[in-house]
Order: C-alpha cells, then sequence, then structure tokens
C-alpha cells in the first residue's frame, strides 16, 4: 500500500489508453452507428412514405373504380336506350311493312275479284244468251241484240 | 495459504501486499538477515523491504495487470472496429456499442461543451476500471497460487486487482485532475482559473471588503479543488480494497474445518454476487464523477 513510482506509471497507460480510444475506437465506432441510425431513420422515414403512397394509390384505385362504374351504369342505360329506340323502329318498320303488304294483298285481292267479276260477266252474257234462247226457242241473232245483251252484262 | 504454516494475519499480509520492484541502497539488511554490499535494484522479499523502497519503486503487478487489461480491452476495441459497418451488429461488435452508446448518452447528459477528449475518455475509464475490478471477481487464491508455482517461490507476492492499489486509482484521479486543471486554463484563461479560486464563494464587488475575503476563497476552493481528485481515487480504491479484504476473509473461512468452509462457500457466492454491482457501479461512479468535474473544468461561473 505505498505510494511509489506505480502512480505515474498507470497514468501514463491511463493516458495511453486514453489516446488509443479517442484515436481508434470512438470515431470508427460513432461514426459507423451516426451512420446506422441515419440509415434506419431514412428506413422508417421511407415506410412511412410509402404507407402514405400507398393510402393515397388505393383511395385513387377506389375513385377510379366508383367512377368506371358509372361509367358503366351510363354505357348500359345508354345502351338500353338504343335498344328500346331500335326494337320501337323496328316495330314501326314492321307494322309499316305490314301494312304495305295487306294493301298490297287488298289491292291484289280486289284485282283478283274484279278480274273474276269480268268473266263471270262475260260468261253471264253468254250464259244469259244461251238461257234466253232456249226460252226463245230460236237463236236470236247475236248481233241483233248485242246491245241488249251487253247492256244487261253492264247491269251486273 | 494460512494451512501451510502462516498464520491467518500472515495470510492476510501476504494478500494486501504487492509486488514491489524497486531500489535497495548498501547497507541495508534484508528479509533473510542478509546485508547488501551495494545499491541494487530488486523484487521485494518483504513488505518492510517494499515499504524502505520508497517512491522509486514499482509494483509490478498492478501495472502489469493494468496494462494486461488495457490489452485485453484494446483487442476487443480493435474486433468491434474490424467488424464494424452500417448493418444489423453483431457478437462482440454489438456489445461493444451497446457500451459505446451509453457511454455517449451518459456523457452528452452530463457534458455539454465541445471536446472530443471527453467520451473516449469515459469509455476509457467506464471500461477499463470495470475490467480491473473484474479481477476481484477471481477467487483471491488462484492467480497468487499460479504465480508462486511458476516462480517457484513460496512467498511471491502477487496482487491481481490493481484498484485495490492506491497507486492505480490516485494515478487516474492524478491524470483527470490535471486534464481538470488543463481545460480550466484552457476554457477561462489563466485569470479565469485564478479568478475562480479567489473570488468564489465569497464576492461583494467592492475591493476593500473582497482583498480581505480573497484568502478566504483560495483556502476553501483549493480545498474544495483537491478534494476532488483524491475523494475520486479513493472511494474507488477504499470500495475494491474493502471488498478485496472481505473476500480475503471469506477464504480464511476455507482453511478452518468443514462446517466454516461450507459456510465460506455461501459467503462467497453471495459476496461475489453483490460484488457485481459493486464493481459496475464504481466503474459507473468513477466516470460520472470524472464527466461531471470535466464539465465543471468547462463551464464559465456567472457571477
Amino acid at each position: 500500500m505505498n505510494i511509489n513510482l506505480t502512480l505515474i506509471g498507470q497514468s501514463i497507460t491511463f493516458v495511453a489508453f486514453i489516446w488509443f480510444c479517442m484515436k481508434y475506437v470512438w470515431p470508427a465506432l460513432i461514426s459507423v452507428m451516426e451512420e446506422r441510425e441515419k440509415k434506419i431513420a431514412d428506413g422508417l422515414e421511407a415506410a412511412d412514405r410509402a404507407d402514405k403512397d400507398l393510402e393515397l394509390a388505393q383511395k385513387k384505385a377506389v375513385e377510379t373504380l366508383s367512377e368506371a362504374k358509372q361509367q358503366a351504369a351510363e354505357i348500359i342505360e345508354q345502351a338500353n336506350k338504343r335498344a328500346n329506340q331500335i326494337v320501337d323502329e323496328a316495330k314501326d318498320q314492321a307494322r309499316a311493312e305490314g301494312d304495305r303488304l295487306k294493301a298490297a294483298a287488298q289491292a291484289e285481292i280486289e284485282q283478283e275479284a274484279n278480274r273474276a267479276k269480268e268473266e263471270l260477266r262475260a260468261k253471264v252474257a253468254t250464259l244469259a244468251l244461251a238461257g234466253a234462247e232456249k226460252v226463245l226457242g230460236n237463236a236470236i241473232d247475236a248481233n241483233a241484240h248485242n246491245d241488249l245483251v251487253d247492256k244487261l252484262a253492264a247491269e251486273l | 495459504m494460512a494451512s501451510e504454516g502462516q498464520t491467518s494475519t500472515e495470510y492476510i499480509q501476504h494478500h494486501l501486499q504487492n509486488l514491489a520492484y524497486g531500489k535497495l541502497e548498501a547497507g541495508y539488511t534484508r528479509a533473510d538477515g542478509t546485508v547488501l554490499t551495494q545499491d541494487i535494484w530488486t523484487i521485494a522479499h518483504s513488505s518492510k523491504e517494499a515499504a524502505d523502497m520508497g517512491f522509486w519503486a514499482i509494483h509490478l503487478d498492478t501495472l502489469g495487470w493494468s496494462i494486461v487489461l488495457a490489452l485485453i480491452l484494446g483487442f476487443v476495441f480493435r474486433k468491434a472496429i474490424a467488424g464494424a459497418n452500417t448493418g444489423t451488429p453483431k457478437g462482440v461488435q454489438s456489445f461493444v456499442e451497446m457500451i459505446v452508446d451509453f457511454v455517449n448518452n451518459t456523457v452528452t447528459d452530463i457534458f455539454h461543451h465541445k471536446n472530443r477528449l471527453i467520451a473516449p475518455m469515459a469509455l476509457t475509464i467506464f471500461t477499463w476500471v470495470f475490467m480491473m475490478n473484474l479481477m476481484d471477481l477471481i477467487p483471491v487464491d488462484w492467480l497468487p497460487w499460479a504465480a508462486t508455482k511458476v516462480t517457484g517461490d513460496p512467498h511471491f507476492f502477487f496482487k491481481v486487482v490493481p484498484t485495490t492499489d492506491p497507486n492505480a486509482t490516485m494515478g487516474m484521479a492524478l491524470t483527470v485532475f490535471m486534464l481538470m486543471i488543463f481545460f480550466s486554463i484552457k476554457e477561462k484563461g489563466f485569470m479565469g482559473f485564478v479568478k475562480e479560486l479567489t473570488l468564489h464563494p465569497f464576492h461583494s464587488g467592492k475591493i476593500y471588503i473582497d482583498i480581505f475575503l480573497i484568502p478566504i476563497n483560495l483556502i476553501l476552493e483549493t480545498v474544495s479543488l483537491i478534494a476532488k481528485p483524491i475523494s475520486l481515487g479513493l472511494r474507488l480504491f477504499g470500495n475494491l480494497y474493502a471488498g478485496e479484504m472481505i473476500f480475503i476473509l471469506i477464504a480464511l473461512m476455507f482453511s478452518a474445518g468443514l462446517i466454516m468452509g461450507i459456510g465460506g462457500f455461501f459467503l462467497q457466492m453471495g459476496w461475489a454476487i453483490f460484488h457485481i454491482l459493486v464493481i459496475t457501479l464504481q466503474a459507473f461512479v468513477f466516470m460520472v464523477l470524472t464527466t461531471v468535474y470535466m464539465a465543471m473544468a468547462h463551464d464559465v461561473e456567472e457571477h
């Protein structure tokens, strides 16, 4: 327990060790640790930012989706409208066509009837003439009574 | 050991004597009765010889162990630096970084000035003092016994805990003290330092009163200034010396029969576990006080 030169020796060792720590240990470790701290902070910040970005993107996606839905609904509505229109048009056309066909058919029928009437008329004249011949018992001069027969046929 | 023909007193004394290397003058009667014919540098063979060597002697064990421990620490630090990168720290590097971070936080809490020396010094003190204190947990007889076997001298003195030697603790405390004065003068100028010693704590602002106050201030401030390194060094020494002493006393129980031996086992366990706290705390206290003293040296006190 004597105080002696060890005191100075210990001081020298102490100073040397402090110098070693100050020169090599401390700066190396502290700089690395600070750098790592910064890296971690940056990483966290980036993660935060990514989170925010994600949120924004999700919001945007939802917006886009609803917009698209709306558009789709509009398109469907338009399509429906158009379809109705087309159906109506088709109906009109069909109706017109039907009417036209009906008119044509009626005209033809009328024509046919007229023709049949004419034929009948012609045949009636002949028939009436034959009948009259039979009734009178002799031939009627066709030429002489042509006017009469024609008048008769016209009355039919 | 006590059983090998030593009395308990001799055992304790033997354990408390450092391995001193110093000069003995011609005409000196050595421990074995021989009288020296000329001055020699030698290893002391008794406590009396060590005491008679005076100031110009060196405790080889104290210095040797503190240097060895410093080298071990240096090696560990080197390893940590070599592996240092900004990625995930592992193993030794992680542990060293944890300590560095702890020291850094402590220092930045206490010390608010710009000085690149303080934090590394705090790291040095904390780790080194801790290592030196840690030697206290090695059973008191192991290393001294190994030393006697290696040297073949059954009375070989070997004290393995550097911090139980006041030379070691006071050496560090005095270095801290010199740094304190150095930074005081550097930060405040020589006159600022003198003013701090002479115009505190009593100061009237009137010259004819101050003249009488200055000597009183000087005495008070000088005492408080000198008390700092002494309390710093002696606190560490006292704690570790007492701890070592108790380990030695417990070790004595092992040679006093089976029952006492079993008691000694439990006592040693308990004291060792408690001592883990003491050695860490003392290392921490030494570091914190050093940082506080440095901060005081940098602080320009306001009147």
